[in-house]
């Protein structure tokens, strides 16, 4: 069985990409055959934080057109043979993604015997990011602690309940996950920054994973290697504990706790 | 809290702040989800209608759609201004 999984936010820059990145690898370490799809027509990156830019020939929309066969336009990952990349389409035409066309690759992805597609839906909510959207199972929902985050992802919310296929059909629609990103435990101790529990009250669906504020992760998009294979930093073991709980294992929290402070810490502050 | 800490100004907890603005706000946005694109304008051009009457305050106007069962209901509630207080026109 296929399942679909699309990672979404509302708000630009909080870091689906990275997730979707993090959680394809994550999903493929663990013998998932896996396919990451960029759905951001015009702004293609997903490439570039795995890695793989120079090897896109054909993209979603030559596949969509039947410019190219599927197979043609996965790239295979030079990491994980049971994980492929289909990269978005560089035109400005917004209207190269239809229903029926994503609806196709799909199902033509299915037919391969996949068993996680991943959607890496662009920012906001027109198009592509409500094709993104329309065909998942479930959506892991990317959240900064912040408030136009926040605000936005609650937005998204609504539109999983509504606007998706699993909604039209009213089988209990799409499972929605919150992971949160840049979380500083620091600043949650402070009180500057909304904890998990805030959050979690807020838009009131279950928390799949908090991924800490890292150096890593900046490093990592550098290097074009997801994040979650890079076992010095705390957002990559953070994912990976994300990972299995999507598998349905219950992880403990990490990271998540202010760091104590240091006698010099503690006398000259900071 | 560092000794150094004493002599600057404690910051307030923008954290509750924060999580207070997204509870109102949020509900707020939750109770208009899904309620037809027209309502805004619909609102707009019934206070216009009212207006020629009777004299009565933009948020006098309430409308909404509620669902009960099948069925959509358009609610559309008017608070009229105190006798007296304001007939529109004189003339």
């Amino acid at each position: 069985m296929t399942e679909i999984i699309v990672v979404t936010s509302g708000k630009g820059g909080v870091g689906k990409t990275t997730t979707s990145a993090s959680l394809a690898v994550g999903l493929a370490r663990r013998e998932k055959k896996v396919a990451v799809i960029d759905f951001d027509v015009g702004l293609r990156n997903l490439d570039l934080i795995m890695g793989c830019e120079r090897r896109v020939v054909y993209d979603f929309v030559n596949v969509i057109n039947g410019e190219c066969t599927l197979k043609q336009a996965l790239i295979k990952d030079k990491r994980h043979e049971s994980l492929f990349v289909l990269a978005a389409s560089q035109t400005r035409d917004k209207d190269a993604l239809t229903r029926e066309g994503v609806e196709k690759v799909l199902d033509g992805l299915r037919e391969e015997g996949f068993d996680y597609i991943i959607c890496d839906s662009p920012a906001g909510i027109e198009k592509g990011a409500a094709l993104a959207m329309y065909f998942a199972d479930r959506a892991v929902v990317v959240v900064n602690p912040e408030v136009s985050s926040v605000r936005d992802s609650d937005r998204i919310l609504g539109l999983l309940a509504s606007k998706t296929r699993r909604a039209e059909l009213g089988n209990g629609g799409v499972e929605q996950h919150l992971l949160l990103t840049r979380y500083n435990p620091n600043r949650v101790e402070s009180g500057d920054m909304m904890s998990i529990a805030d959050v979690q009250e807020i838009l009131g669906i279950d928390v799949v994973g908090v991924i800490p504020e890292s150096e890593g992760v900046l490093a990592a998009s550098n290097a074009g290697v997801p994040v979650i294979l890079d076992e010095s930093s705390n957002a990559g073991h953070a994912y990976d504990d994300a990972v299995a709980r999507l598998l349905g294992e219950s992880r403990p929290l990490r990271f998540t706790e202010a760091q104590k402070k240091g006698l010099f810490s503690r006398i000259f502050g900071g | 809290m560092g000794i150094l800490d004493f002599f600057k100004s404690k910051p307030k907890n923008t954290a509750n702040v924060a999580k207070e603005r997204l509870r109102i706000i949020v509900a707020q946005e939750r109770a208009q989800r899904g309620s037809p694109d027209y309502l805004p304008t619909l609102r707009r051009e019934l206070l216009e209608v009212i207006k020629k009457y009777v004299n009565v305050d933009p948020d006098a106007v309430i409308i909404n759609v509620e669902r009960d069962g099948e069925h959509e209901v358009l609610e559309l509630s008017v608070a009229l201004p105190e006798k007296g207080a304001a007939l529109a026109s004189e003339g």
